[in-house]
Formats: structure tokens, sequence, C-alpha cells
């Protein structure tokens, strides 16, 4: 029992540190601070609380420190030092488990940062642990050292710390900080911090920085913006409209085009340079070799924002194209001639130097075309405009996004101007309704975050005459207690267990509503859906009445003839 | 087998009695009064001294007969004896011996002494039937002083803003221990009906709780506001906790150990405090015991058992009807029960 206490110290629950407050902190410094905020940003619930504890961290913490919390939190993760498998090895072997406790730990935790946060037991001393930016530095010399040396210094750390730095700790090395921060919400609390403007600091933020190098004073204050040059603009982003569109009042102050359906981009040409930034600040001007040709006929002090699309003779293609395109470092010739990209140009905020966003939508529009005219070039298209009369007729062309490869439509008010981030009022996207079917469960896994140790993800199968084939994974579309509900049948219900995965008694039927269907060969059923996900738990369908694997061809068939028919047409114009 | 596993519940054919029977019975021997394991329904019922006024209050009237720990009765040769489990007022183990052979029935059980339950006591046995709510490595408690330590900040921080401190917790036993625990703050605790019912009970039956007050329609707001409610999770996200704004919600239970479980419920604060012991706690108490076999029932019963299988402990995986009847009742998996 005497041995029993001193688990019991060790192993502090990680809320301890979380729920102290502000004013109890002691200490502003080093990664203890960081791990602090960290761990009580992931459970604060209020807006409010979360940008006062950025914004005291902004002011307080070492400034090296606060660059890497901007970089973690847009997503400026390094590479990862070590991988998953070793460190989960590593935890396993020094709390003394064995390997498939370990894993059933991890299903039920749901996070690998936490699950080894939780398992591995630490040293009765805790020591001062070095700044953030010590530890991102010692992390990215890792790659030279020794696997031996690795395990020692990730061991030895985890061994110093308590459980939330631990947490924290590994977070870093893993990636990924999502835990209920936007980027937005971040630069609101640098705004409010430093006294500077938002959407500057938003500009100042995007593109390419290195956390390494830059200092604070340089990335946030913008002191010596050498390669300003090479950054986008943050993008404008549209809500989705949730009122009949009529209320948006006269149908002549809108100016419509199709949604497009692929990677959001922004090409700029600065400096006699070339780049094509992603909506995610993902440099991507390598990828995209087909775009490069354009710059010739860009002038110096160009931006334009767009769609990257794949497309054949002007016509795009579905996005599951695109996705071999996504994450490839070195394009294969094949894959230039299989799915090869082109821009889809809506807007030019940039031009010969001059920043257009505070001009009306229509005038920049109109600019836009002029550059376009010139460029002649197979690659850069023009979304086009769509010209109706009415909200009625809108609505009935908006009927027939699916013909024109896209999603939907998009509004946008003619004389607004273009905002930074998601702003209401002036963008909408307004989506076609999704396609369906029903569909049955039969596996189940648990989920991840704010989902661990629940049966939230599931696999569904169509029928194919007695048999059952699976067809798509769905993750999203039910409320709290409808996972609850699900996840009771899981565990009532549960056949076979393979690892995580549960195979469940084909009983609960779910309509899976998706936006576009593709041919695969990566899959059992030989399609693939894009944005599958569940909108209605069919309590009034049985396994009976579920559609077949032929209704999931048929449906292909239809979305992929309007498409052949469509580049046809355009190859003979 | 002294005890059999059957679809009613733990059968001792010799005796003619069940334990914690989820069908109804002749007889039930009742661990303890959480309604997984106190079912309405059986004719006779035996039970602690101390769970006899709780099962009243949530079964009725019964034929009930209550002992205290370690008085030994007999059925039909079958020697029967409880023995305090931690878990809960009046929660006890179930001892029973017959012909040389020894079984112990835990029921729920908790190794750290709450001073409320009366002391965890292990006891000798030669098949043991434990329980394995958080029978899984990650589960390991800080000590009670650092939990409570935790809660009273927090109450105490609430109360210097001005805002109440809404606490969810199971009304019988988590209940019972939070109202001690902040009972020390000196701040007027107030309870939802449930936890009220609970309390008045036990002040009756001569337990000396710091006094709560039920919450009704008229007691002012401004009498509650900056002090503490208790109420059970179902009160979670309703009108009535809404009454109390400005409030601040925390959860008291074990789950709260892992941050999506804490996540998903959406309230300001988690605190991992629960009333079954930890994975250290039941791997201790078994190496105590040291039975010839051990019995693993609800929780991480298929992990647990193989885990005690590779350390060389014989272990089996029994499935019961323990530990489910909150988990379909409230659909969440947060009242351990």
């Amino acid at each position: 029992m005497e041995q029993r206490k001193k688990l019991q110290q060790q192993n502090k629950p990680m809320k301890s540190e979380e729920n102290k407050s502000l004013a109890e902190e002691k200490t502003t410094e080093g990664f203890s601070y960081f791990a602090r905020v960290i761990g009580e940003l992931g459970t604060l619930t209020g807006t409010n609380d979360k940008l006062n504890l950025l914004s005291h961290f902004f002011s307080k913490a070492n400034e090296k420190d606060r660059v890497w919390l901007i970089a973690l939190f847009s997503g400026r993760r390094p590479k990862r030092p070590v991988n998953a498998s070793l460190l989960s090895l590593w935890a396993s072997e020094i709390a003394g488990l064995p390997p498939w406790l370990y894993d059933e730990c991890y299903h039920v935790v749901g996070d690998l940062a936490e699950t080894i946060a939780l398992l591995v037991p630490h040293s009765e001393t805790h020591s001062q642990l070095p700044f953030l930016f010590e530890y991102m530095n010692l992390l990215s010399e890792l790659d030279q050292k020794t696997e031996t040396e690795r395990k020692n210094f990730i061991i030895e750390n985890w061994r110093r710390m308590d459980t939330v730095e631990r947490f924290v700790f590994n977070k870093l090395i893993t990636g990924g900080f999502r835990i209920g921060v936007s980027k937005q919400l971040m630069i609101n609390a640098l705004a409010k911090t430093t006294g500077e403007d938002a959407s500057l600091l938003a500009h100042r933020l995007s593109g390419h920085w290195n956390p390494y190098q830059v200092t604070y004073e340089e990335l946030v204050l913008g002191k010596g913006e050498g390669d300003a040059y090479s950054r986008p603009y943050p993008f404008c982003l549209a809500y989705a409209l949730e009122v009949p569109a009529s209320d948006l009042g006269a149908p002549e102050d809108w100016y419509a085009e199709w949604k497009w359906d692929g990677i959001r981009g922004q090409l700029i040409r600065r400096n006699n340079e070339w780049f094509v930034w992603s909506r995610g600040e993902e440099l991507m001007t390598e990828k995209f070799p087909e775009l490069l040709p354009l710059r010739g006929f860009f002038p110096d002090g160009t931006v334009v924002d767009g769609e990257v699309l794949i497309a054949r003779n002007g016509v795009p293609l579905p996005f599951s194209l695109l996705q071999t395109r996504i994450g490839r470092k070195n394009i294969s010739k094949k894959q230039l001639t299989e799915a090869p990209v082109s821009f889809f140009a809506f807007d030019l905020l940039e031009w010969k130097g001059e920043d257009l966003r505070q001009i009306a939508f229509k005038e920049r529009r109109r600019l836009l075309q002029a550059l376009y005219e010139n460029v002649q070039h197979p690659a850069f298209l023009m979304s086009p405009e769509i010209i109706y009369s009415d909200w009625e007729e809108l609505t009935e062309i908006r009927q027939r996004s699916r013909e024109n490869g896209s999603e939907g439509l998009m509004l946008k008010r003619k004389s607004s101007t273009y905002q930074t981030g998601r702003k209401r009022g002036d963008w909408w996207k307004w989506k076609i309704d999704p396609m369906t079917i029903d569909a049955v469960m039969i596996y189940a896994q648990k989920g991840h975050g704010r989902r661990s140790n629940l049966y939230s993800d599931y696999t569904f199968a169509v029928r194919d005459g007695d048999k059952l084939v699976p067809f798509t994974k769905a993750y999203s579309g039910l409320t709290d207690k409808e996972i609850a509900q699900v996840d009771n049948f899981v565990k009532r219900n549960s056949l076979e267990k393979f690892g995580p995965v549960r195979t469940v008694k084909a009983e609960l039927v779910f309509e899976i509503a998706f936006e576009g269907i593709a041919a695969s060969n990566r899959h059992k059923s030989g399609v693939a859906l894009r944005f599958p996900r569940m909108s209605r738990w069919r309590h009034d369908k049985k396994v009976e009445d579920i559609n077949t694997l032929g209704d999931l061809k048929n449906m292909l068939k239809i979305y992929d003839a309007v498409r052949e028919e469509q580049t046809r047409d355009a190859r003979e114009d | 087998m002294l005890i059999e596993f059957t679809d009613r519940g733990l059968y001792c054919r010799q005796g003619e009695f069940y334990i914690d029977p989820w069908k109804p019975v002749e007889a039930a021997v009742i661990t303890h009064a959480h309604s997984d394991h106190a079912r309405p329904g059986n004719n006779n019922y035996l039970c602690h001294d101390r769970t006899l006024p709780l099962l009243r209050l949530r079964l009725g009237e019964n034929n009930y007969q209550s002992v205290p720990w370690n008085e030994t009765t007999f059925r039909n040769g079958v020697k029967i004896s409880l023995h305090p489990a931690g878990h809960i007022i009046g929660s006890s183990q179930v001892r029973v011996e017959y012909a040389g052979e020894v079984w112990v029935v835990s029921g729920d059980y908790k190794t750290e002494n709450d001073h409320i339950s009366g002391a965890f006591e292990p006891v000798k046995c030669h098949h043991f039937v434990t329980e394995s709510t958080f029978g899984l490595p990650i589960y390991n408690w800080a000590s009670q002083k650092e939990q409570y330590q935790l809660v009273q900040n927090w109450v105490q921080q609430n109360h210097e803003n001005g805002i109440t401190s809404v606490l969810y917790a199971y009304s019988l036993g988590k209940s019972q221990r939070i109202i001690k625990a902040v009972g020390e703050l000196g701040l007027p605790i107030y309870a939802h009906g449930a936890v009220a019912n609970v309390q008045e009970v036990l002040r009756n039956d001569g337990w000396d709780f710091p006094l709560v007050r039920r919450v009704t329609k008229d007691i002012p707001s401004e009498h509650i506001r900056g002090n503490i409610v208790i109420a059970p999770g179902s009160a979670e996200n309703s009108p009535w906790t809404r009454r109390f704004a400005p409030y601040k919600t925390a959860v008291c239970s074990g789950w709260m150990q892992v941050r999506g479980n804490f996540r998903r419920r959406n309230t300001d604060a988690g605190f991992p405090i629960s009333d079954h012991a930890d994975w250290q706690g039941l791997l201790d108490t078994i190496k105590l015991i040291s039975p010839e076999k051990v019995y693993v029932t609800h929780g991480f019963q298929s992990v647990f058992s193989r885990y005690l299988n590779e350390s060389g402990i014989n272990a089996a995986e029994v499935k019961t009807e323990f530990g489910t009847e909150e988990e379909v009742a409230t659909t969440e998996q947060t009242d351990e029960v």
C-alpha cells in the first residue's frame, strides 16, 4: 500500500493544472507555462476566456515561445522527429505494459499524446523545464541522432514532466493542436495584446515564414518584412445560405457563379517571382507545374483568387482525381496527363501592385476579365458569371449544378469589398441538396477527441443479392444523443472484434448523404463518395429496405455520363 | 461451484439465494443500494444496516433484513457475512462459505477510505468476484485529499467572482462525498430534489452531514448566487440548471480522467473523483487476497481478465447486468453506479 500512495501522487489527474486560475499562476516561464495554457484552452468553453488566456500568454511568455505558439496554432508543424509507433513502444515499455494493453488504452483514450501522458509514470521531482523554443530546437535536432539517443531524450523528458506537460510535449512531437482555438481567435488575441489591426495581423501571419528564425517583432509587429511579397492575402470566406435567396433583396445586386469543388488558391506574381498558395496557406507552386506558364502573362504585382480544379477542355472533373495530386511531392508524367489542373479565376485582389480589396467586387471582376482576355492559356479559365433575371430562375439554374461539375452556387454582393476571413453578409454559398442512399451499419470503431471511448465511426453497406457490401465510412451527422444510442447498440450487438473494430449486427439503417460519386478500384464496392455523412437515422427502415449496389452503380453511371457528355461537347467546341 | 452465474444473477444453489439479482427472486442479498445492484420485485432482501433506509427510499416497503458488517448468518448451512466495500454508504462485499469453500462477491468497491462508506476490507477467499469499471491502466486516481482540494479551489474561486458552482454528482454516493468536501468551505449548499431526498433519509438515519437546502421555487436567486448547488448528472443542460445564472458547472466522475469524456460533457470543469477502485487499486486488492480464481464482472472485463491471466492469476470474464442500468437511463457513460 506504501507503493500505491506513491503512485497516486505521481499520476496527478490532467485536470489538476487546468483548473488553476490565472491569478494563481506563479510562473509564466518556459514550457510549463505553455503546457498549462494549452491544457486550459482545451477545457475552456467561453470564447472570451480563451481570448484572455491567449492574450495573457502573448504579453507574458518568452518572445520566441510566442512565435512558436503562433506557428503551431496556424498549422506550421515541424516534421515529426519520432514516429507514433516508436513513441507507443517506448511508452508501453516504461509503463511495464504489454503492447496489446497499451493498444486497448489507446482506443479508449482516442489520442496518442494523451494515452502516453496517462500511462507513463514520472519521477517525484519536478524539475524546471526549458522554454518551448528550446524544446523545438532540441526536437528538430533529433533526426541527426541515433535511435537510442532519441529514445533517451524522449523518455527522460516524459519522466520529468507532469501529466499535462507530458501531454503537450507529445503533441509537439505528433502534431495537431486541434483544441478548440481557431486561427482567427488566435489572431484576435494577438490584436488585443498588440493593438494592431486583426486583418493586418492575419496578412502578416499568412504565407511562408520560418518559426525557427523569425522574431516576434518581425512576425507580429512587421519589423523588417523582407519576404512579405510572397504572401497571399487572407482569404475571404463564405457562409452557407440558410434563408431563401429572395431574402437577399434585389437580384440585380448579386452576382452568381458556380461553386467549385477543388482547392481554393491565390496566384501571385510579384518581384518577378511566382507563387501558388492554398487556402490552408500551403505553398503549392511546385505541385501544380501546369500553372507555371501563366506567370508570363501576369504583369508584376498581380494576385488572383480562384479554384484549382482538375479539368479537361475547361470542364471540371471529380474531386477524387484532384486527391491523386494532393500530398504528392513528385508529380509523374502519368498524373499530369490523367489529372491535369486548371485555375478557375473569380477575383482579382491586386493589380499592378495595387491592393484592390477595398474596391467593389463588380469593379474587381471587370479588371479580372481584362486580365483573362490577355492571358490566352488553356490552364487559366474564368469562373463564368451566371446570368439570371430573378431568384426563381436562379433557383432553377442551381438544380443543374451537378451537370456543370459544381456543388451549387456562390452569391456575391456586387458592391462588396474583399473581406478577411468569414464575415456574414456579402458572400454566400448556396449548395445543392446532396445525393442520398440508405445503408446499414456493419462495422463500428471508437472515435477520437471528444468522442473518445464512444463508438462513433461507422462503416456502411448496401445490399448486393444476399450479401452486404461495405461502400463508405461516415463519422458525422448524428447528434451526441444519437451517438450515445448507437454506442449502446454496438456494445450490445458486437459480433466480432478486429483490433479496435467491432463487426455489429446489421440492423441500424441510416441515410447517407454525399456530394459526389466516382469510380474507384481501391474500394470493394467500386465507388468512392465525396463528403459522406449520416443525414438521417432511418428508424422506420429495416435492413431489407436499404439500397443496393446496383442503385449506387446507377448513380455513378448518371453522374459520369453527364461529365462525359460535357467533356465531349467542350472538345467539339 | 458454490456461486453460479445464471441469467437471473449470481446464485448460491446450496443456500438458495441470489446476490444482486437482475430478475426477481425469492431471496436476494444486496451489496449496495445503486439501481443496477438493488432491483425491485424480490420477496426477501438481506442487506447492511446502513443500506436499509436507502433501499426503502428507492424500492419502497419490502421484506428486509439487515445486518452489521462481520456478523454471520446461515442459510441452509451456508455461512453468509457482509464486509465493507468502501463504495458508498452501506456498500458491502458478500462473503459466502460452505464446506470449506469461500467466495467473496465484492459488488462495487473503492480502496481509498472516504471516511463515509467504511474502509474497504480485503477478505481472504478462494474465489473473488471483482468489478472492473476502471480496469485500465490509464485510470489511476490522485489522492482524495488532492481531488477535494481541486473542487474546493474551484468553488472558492467561483464564489469570489459571484458565480454559483453547480456540481454534478450521482445522488447516492458521490454527492455525499462532495457535500462533505465542500462543506468545509462554510458556504451554503443547495441540492436538487434527488440529492435532497437522499440527504433527508441519511439525516433521519443519524448521519451528520453539512446541512443542504432543497432548491425550491421560493428560494430567492440571490441567496444561491455565489454558493454551491449539488445535482445529479441528469440536470445538466436543463432549464432547472439555467435558473442559477451566472453559474459554472463541473462533473465529478472517474470518467473525467480522459479529456474526450470531459469535453463532450461541455461543462466548465471535470474532476476525476470516483467511487470505484482504480487500476492499481484493483490489482493491489487481488494480489493481497490472492484467491485461486478471479471472476471479472462489469467494466473492462475482457481486458482486465486477460491481463490477470498473463500475470499468472487465474481469471475469467463474467457477463452480468451490472454497470449498465444507468448507462441506458442517461445514454451516457457518466454516472458510475
